[in-house]
């Protein structure tokens, strides 16, 4: 019952490259250990909307875990506990990609619809209809 | 919406009669107020004003997610503060899902919670 995780996370910008990857590496072993897929993608340094931790700037981390939520909630306690990181945030995001595959599965099959030559003459009622009535007479 | 400047029909009457009653308690010595989105209190207009259309249903986009800053930061104000639905012409599923990736951003110091963003 794997669910699908986006974990944004800020470090403190003084932190150097080496430990950083030593912290990402010990974040996704401990979820690969546990039974899940993770990537992560470093953002870098950005300026931060608001003063965190007094500082202004931090480095960006995302990390898409796809595991079971007692992963993430293992993950979430490292987060918390360990120093470098300021800041957290965890979006589920199973409901979101299935709506978007809904959609794009819905769009494609109406693109479908209207590029097929041989349209079917149930075709609903896609503006292209009309002008493909004299093509398949042709053909 | 229109009934409410109408005299009360037959049917309608019935429904129209005791809303009519609560409204000039609200509205004051303005009256009833016309049932046109916006408007309303800028000289009297009756019509819709022009049509705003919703930008993400036109352009298609999918996904409103919390880390595309400068989508976001085009629906929030020099304030830091969300701009309400009626003057971006949002459209109500939309708009939900926007106020909710804006407050996530907020969360994760992408958008701030009061002053300029950057």
């Amino acid at each position: 019952m794997n669910r699908k995780y986006e974990l944004m996370f800020i470090v403190r910008p003084d932190m150097v490259d080496e430990e950083l990857n030593k912290l990402i590496s010990t974040l996704e072993s401990s979820v690969t250990s546990a039974g899940g897929s993770v990537k992560s993608e470093i953002w870098g340094k950005r300026r931060l909307a608001y003063k965190v931790a007094k500082f202004n700037d931090g480095i960006f981390v995302l990390l898409m875990i796809e595991a079971a939520g007692a992963v993430v909630h293992e993950v979430e306690r490292r987060l918390r506990v360990s120093e470098p990181v300021i800041k957290f945030l965890t979006v589920r995001t199973d409901e979101e990609l299935k709506r978007q595959e809904k959609i794009k599965k819905i769009r494609d099959s109406k693109k479908k619809v209207s590029a097929q030559p041989a349209a079917a003459p149930v075709t609903p009622a896609t503006p292209e209809a009309p002008a493909e009535a004299p093509a398949p007479a042709q053909v | 919406m229109a009934e409410e400047t109408k005299a009360p029909t037959a049917t309608a009457g019935g429904e129209s009669r005791p809303e009519r009653s609560d409204r000039p308690d609200r509205s004051g010595p303005r009256g009833p107020r016309p049932g046109g989105p916006g408007g309303a209190r800028e000289g009297g207009r009756k019509f819709f004003r022009r049509k705003k259309v919703c930008k993400f249903c036109v352009e298609k986009i999918e996904s409103v997610n919390y880390k595309d800053v400068r989508l976001l930061a085009q629906f929030v104000a020099e304030s830091g503060k969300i701009t309400p639905r009626r003057l971006t012409g949002v459209c109500t599923p939309h708009q939900r899902r926007l106020s909710r990736a804006i407050k996530q951003a907020r969360n994760i110091a992408l958008l701030p919670f009061a002053g300029r963003a950057q």
